[in-house]
């Protein structure tokens, strides 16, 4: 549920609860943006086929 | 046939002995399969769970596997955010038993919901004064945290670790894990808690209800507290169960007398927190509600048998006090026997809490004019609970087989060339 539904309203409850959730979805996705785009960067970016052992 | 799939350096039986293996438990799987869509093509009159029992045996089971799965939870923790780096060796291990019983979870409650397709309604029209409303949040955030974590060691198999793309993927992704194990404990933290707050809030049912710190009961805590002391204890008892079944050394004892010690150090501390509780409840918050504590366990009042005191001792002194005591001890830990004894009894002793906690005050007559309600679950309600030990152990089977699952494997079996 988004601030914008017709059923939201400015309440501790909401915005603890649909803050809380999109707090830990934020970093699940900030998390994985960055390792795509460093995967992207790393395998493609410096001659591709970059080795970390 | 498979061997190009097999991780370097160890050794894993023939594919057709795996295969038969796989089938056999294959089959329990389809029988749970069928229950499953059974519930969800007729609805939940295939279960025996009516008005009073609307919490039944597989609410149990989600509960349980939620607690002993926090074994990944607490690993994570303890290696990402407290350093302690000898549990690389076991980490792997416990990130897909917390795999497993978190999609295991979310599998009992897409049939328990009976109309899966409306699960959505829960992240688009939360009730955000309820306890569950959190629980489904965490627990489908942590599923994602699990997955992600689970994701590299798929991608760590021989051939996908080939493709460059993939090596860098895995290697970036181990890279940022500590982010997404701070992430996992939070979410554990809050769901585990919140399981455990449902209970506690029932004022309803005295046998539940327990005092608060401000919004929340004791329970929370308690929850919290016993998923991490005794998920440890799941770890080390399916490792010990895996190595019997290959018969060979998968980690070495060090490893397992670290997450055994912390595990002995939780439980001591969550079993005296667990007394305290009851007796407070059993002397104080019970008789202010009008009850006493055998009210809740005499016979005078026809309490059937699988509700009886004895679970209450078996659970503090056989789930909790033994186990405590074996794991804290340097010297009695190590006797694997007793090491083994140890890690049943945790496991036992925390999936026992969610029986109490959940199937008791179900049963339990809060009226005067009441009496006990008995519950016996359907063969369908049987075959969706063990259906996600068929899963568990059909993934653990294919994981172990072409995974490197456990870093130490190749170095306790050298392979004679």
């Amino acid at each position: 549920m988004f601030p914008f539904s017709f059923e939201w309203i400015w309440d501790m409850g909401h915005m603890v609860f649909m803050g809380g959730l999109w707090y830990a979805l934020g970093i699940i996705g900030l998390g994985m943006t960055y390792v795509i785009i460093k995967t992207l960067q790393d395998t493609f970016g410096n001659g591709g086929g970059g080795d970390h052992h | 046939m498979d061997s190009a799939l097999i991780p370097k350096g160890v050794k894993r039986c023939s594919l057709p002995v795996f295969l038969f293996g796989v089938g056999i438990v294959g089959v329990v799987l389809l029988w749970g399969v069928y229950a499953m869509l059974l519930c969800w093509l007729k609805g939940l009159n295939q279960t025996n769970m009516n008005d009073s029992y609307g919490f039944a045996l597989w609410i149990w089971a989600d509960l349980a596997v939620i607690a002993i799965g926090g074994g990944a939870f607490f690993s994570g923790f303890l290696k990402y955010i407290l350093g302690i780096d000898e549990l690389k060796n076991i980490i792997n291990y416990a990130v897909l038993i917390g795999f497993i019983c978190y999609s295991s979870a979310l599998l009992i409650l897409a049939i328990d919901v009976g109309q899966p397709l409306r699960s959505w309604f829960i992240f688009w029209h939360p009730n955000v004064h309820f306890m569950l409303t959190e629980v489904a949040f965490c627990l489908s955030c942590y599923f994602a945290v699990l997955t992600i974590e689970y994701i590299p060691l798929v991608l760590e198999n021989r051939k996908l670790d080939e493709i460059p793309f993939i090596h860098n993927f895995t290697h970036n992704m181990h890279g940022i894990m500590a982010v997404f194990a701070a992430t996992g404990v939070f979410l554990s933290c809050f769901h585990q808690g919140s399981l455990g707050g449902v209970s506690g809030v029932l004022y309803g049912r005295p046998f539940a209800f327990r005092e608060h710190i401000l919004v929340w009961p004791w329970t929370f805590f308690l929850y919290t507290w016993s998923a991490a002391a005794c998920g440890p204890c799941f770890t080390i008892l399916l490792t010990k169960i895996l190595e019997k079944i290959t018969g060979k050394k998968l980690v070495k004892d060090y490893v397992i007398d670290i997450l055994a010690k912390i595990s002995g150090i939780m439980i001591s501390t969550y079993i005296i927190a667990k007394i305290i509780d009851t007796i407070y409840w059993a002397w104080v918050t019970a008789p202010s509600m009008g009850f006493n504590l055998m009210d809740f366990y005499s016979s005078e009042h026809s309490n059937p048998l699988y509700h009886g005191l004895w679970i209450l001792l078996l659970e503090i002194v056989i789930g909790g006090i033994v186990p405590a005591v074996i794991l804290i001890s340097k010297k009695l830990r190590s006797n694997q026997k007793l090491l083994l004894t140890a890690v049943i009894c945790g496991t036992m002793g925390v999936c026992l809490n969610r029986w109490v906690m959940v199937m008791q005050p179900m049963a339990m007559p809060v009226m005067p004019f009441d009496s006990w309600n008995l519950y016996l679950p359907s063969w369908q309600e049987w075959a969706t609970t063990i259906l996600p030990v068929a899963y568990g152990i059909i993934l653990i089977a294919f994981s172990y087989r072409y995974l490197p699952i456990f870093p130490q494997e190749k170095e306790l079996n050298p392979i004679e060339e």
